[in-house]
């Protein structure tokens, strides 16, 4: 019971926390850009190759950071290259077919990777050493409730940072000005445009927000799996955009939903249900996304939460 | 003599290659250039043609399933009808979706294949590959092929043998390469037919103006699952040439997406899509730049290397090949942004009966 709790629950929870955080970026710009961003992935892992260089010239200084604090000065950056990505090269096909901006996207994709490898190079780079040790004071408070969590520091980590975030973007939402115009134009951009909306402001407050966004799950990535590797953010693509499928695109609170249940599903797959050996084979844990948003694709277009479908 | 048979060597593979690619883009333009359908996943159907190939066609092997040691263009053709299958089932199921759609479930099939390559080791001996792949007429010299029929009914095995030790040991690449440019030419001619005949028109009416298209009785689903079903099946069948080509195939730096869908898709943008002589010439140039820039490469890293000796040259390579990539990406950007239609823009209208001057007067010409 608690190994399956400990071994297979929480870290799908975690990964799910991931997923959600990415596919916030990824629905958004669906929702508001009207195109499906294949450069999302890549974004978040040059995101965290910067927080490792931060911390790594902070290490140089003589400083030690947390990644959660050296990820604020690459957040920044990362929200400077989505900019400058929109303003250079999706903003010319604004006007056009939008498959255009996808096939512009696809391209930036390997730009940004291989751009990436150029700098970095290809191979793994480790990000905190040693092994993560279950935190001792919550194993501690839970054993004495009769419970046995053992969780390290670092998925305590990206809980709390995943809580703040997805509250911070349901503030900013529902609250404030520019969140209110965020989803008036996900809803109709025509009308948007109409009542006095300042389309372009909107379009860069989606990019800083799923920069930031993406930012964060690329780092809570390698907190989570402690290495660096190009080929992460490739591999999160396929995840990401089955949770904003699943979902409901252009549902921010429907991504976090679907990145949960798709983490979940992931991580549960490899469980021994029926039997001693694993359900499905670690192997094809990405294929299990996959088979979520076909199912969705044939059953619901448009997702659990009632997203646009085209 | 040496050295020119060295480049001309040089020149066949470079013909080679760059007729596979040519194939890959020809497919591409029935799909994008046709029909306007957003396919990113051709490495996956690339592999599926590969895949199929190699197991059918490489002798008995107790790495991977079977090797069932079948004829050549039989192992194609079955190629052809599995990457056309599953370009059914993707279709079947994205087609009446948005584009963007489309474009995610290619993108995830292709690396749900390679998946399935990676952990079924029983089957594709997983990580590792298949190796041995015969290739068109070298496969003439190899034991297994003649010792028995049609081959043995000519000569007896010694006498082969004796006869392919007088030919020079790469007599099969100009008839590999002349097989492949054939093969291009044919399937060029095809699609040529295709796009001039009603079936063509209809494509461009569906991809220009659906809801006309529609309300004029045309089956649009329908004819937008075919144009993806024939584009992957010619994808299917250059998978099949890429392994004869390569002879060692496995599923992480074969089936590379940035070098099989990426370039395919740069080359077809650069020809110009929707004209298949267009595709042909972009896959040339592009591959021709590709591997010049090879040359360069290795000779400015020795040139570097020789100023600046603590730099590490293995390093530096790897470097400049990730460098390549990039501009190869800022290319198609470029491409993309300034010339949309390419090299040799798109033929309109697609009969060659129609005069011009008369399609004028809807407006259409071009």
């Amino acid at each position: 019971m608690w190994e399956f709790v400990n071994y297979y629950f929480i870290p799908g929870l975690v990964l799910g926390c991931i997923y959600a955080l990415g596919a916030i970026g990824i629905t958004l710009t669906f929702g508001i850009l009207r195109f499906a961003n294949f450069a999302h992935g890549e974004i978040m892992m040059s995101g965290a190759y910067l927080t490792w260089t931060v911390m790594a010239i902070a290490a140089g200084a003589g400083l030690t950071l947390h990644p959660l604090v050296a990820m604020v000065p690459a957040a920044f950056l990362v929200i400077l290259l989505f900019l400058g990505t929109d303003k250079f090269f999706y903003k010319p096909f604004r006007k056009e077919d939008t498959i255009k901006v996808v096939m512009a996207s696809f391209g930036m994709m390997l730009i940004i990777r291989s751009a990436v490898q150029m700098i970095w190079g290809p191979n793994q780079i480790t990000f905190v050493r040693g092994i993560a040790k279950p935190n001792a004071t919550l194993s501690e408070i839970t054993s004495n409730m009769g419970l046995q969590i053992l969780m390290p520091n670092k998925h305590l980590f990206i809980f709390a940072g995943t809580i703040i975030l997805v509250m911070a973007l349901g503030y900013l939402l529902n609250r404030t000005r520019i969140g209110k115009a965020m989803r008036a134009v996900s809803d109709s951009p025509d009308l948007a445009h109409v009542t006095g909306i300042n389309v372009d402001k909107v379009i860069n407050a989606t990019w800083i927000v799923g920069g930031i966004c993406a930012t964060a799950a690329g780092v809570f990535l390698v907190m989570d799996t402690q290495m660096l590797e190009t080929t992460m953010g490739f591999r999160m693509l396929l995840p990401m955009f089955a949770a904003a499928i699943l979902g409901g695109i252009g549902k921010p609170y429907g991504a976090v939903a679907g990145g949960l249940i798709i983490g979940l599903a992931e991580e549960l797959s490899a469980y021994p249900w029926i039997g001693d050996t694993p359900l499905l084979s670690p192997g094809y844990k990405t294929g299990v996304a996959f088979a979520i948003m076909v199912v969705m694709l044939i059953v619901r277009p448009q997702g659990l939460f009632k997203g646009r479908s085209f | 003599m040496e050295a020119y048979v060295g480049y001309f060597l040089y020149l066949l593979s470079l013909l080679t290659v760059g007729g596979i690619y040519a194939i890959f883009a020809l497919g591409l333009n029935v799909q994008w250039g046709f029909a306007g359908l957003f396919n990113v996943g051709i490495v996956g159907f690339a592999a599926v043609g590969a895949y199929t190939y190699a197991l059918l066609t490489t002798a008995e092997s107790t790495f991977h399933l079977g090797g069932f040691g079948l004829p050549l263009p039989i192992g194609m053709f079955v190629g052809m009808v599995m990457s056309a299958i599953v370009a059914a089932f993707i279709g079947l199921i994205c087609i009446r979706l948005r584009a963007d759609y489309l474009a995610i479930a290619t993108i995830g099939i292709a690396e749900i294949i390679k998946l399935i390559l990676k952990n079924e080791t029983d089957i594709t001996n997983g990580p590792r590959g298949v190796n041995k792949i015969p290739r068109m007429w070298e496969h003439f010299s190899e034991e297994r092929f003649y010792s028995s029929w049609p081959m043995s009914w000519f000569g007896t095995p010694e006498n082969w043998e004796a006869f392919f030790d007088k030919l020079p040991n790469w007599y099969w690449q100009p008839l590999f390469a002349a097989t492949i440019l054939l093969i291009m030419y044919v399937i060029y001619r095809m699609l040529e037919r295709a796009r001039t005949a009603p079936w063509g028109r209809m494509m461009t009416a569906i991809r220009e103006n659906e809801p006309a298209a529609r309300a004029s009785g045309k089956d649009v689903t329908r004819r937008r699952i075919e144009a993806f079903v024939i584009g992957a099946a010619i994808m299917g069948l250059a998978g099949a040439l890429f392994a004869q080509h390569l002879r060692l195939i496995e599923p992480t730096n074969t089936f590379d997406p940035a070098k099989v869908t990426f370039l395919t898709w740069v080359m077809l943008i650069l020809g110009g899509s929707g004209n298949n002589r267009g595709a042909i010439l972009g896959a040339f140039l592009i591959w021709t730049i590709w591997s010049a820039s090879e040359l360069v490469i290795t000779g400015s890293i020795g040139l570097i290397s020789n100023i600046f000796s603590t730099l590490d040259p293995s390093i530096l390579q790897t470097r400049a090949g990730f460098l390549r990539m990039m501009l190869i990406g800022i290319l198609m950007q470029v491409i993309l942004q300034r010339y949309p239609s390419g090299i040799l823009p798109e033929v309109r209208p697609a009969s060659p009966k129609a005069d011009n001057n008369d399609a004028g007067s809807t407006g259409e010409t071009k």
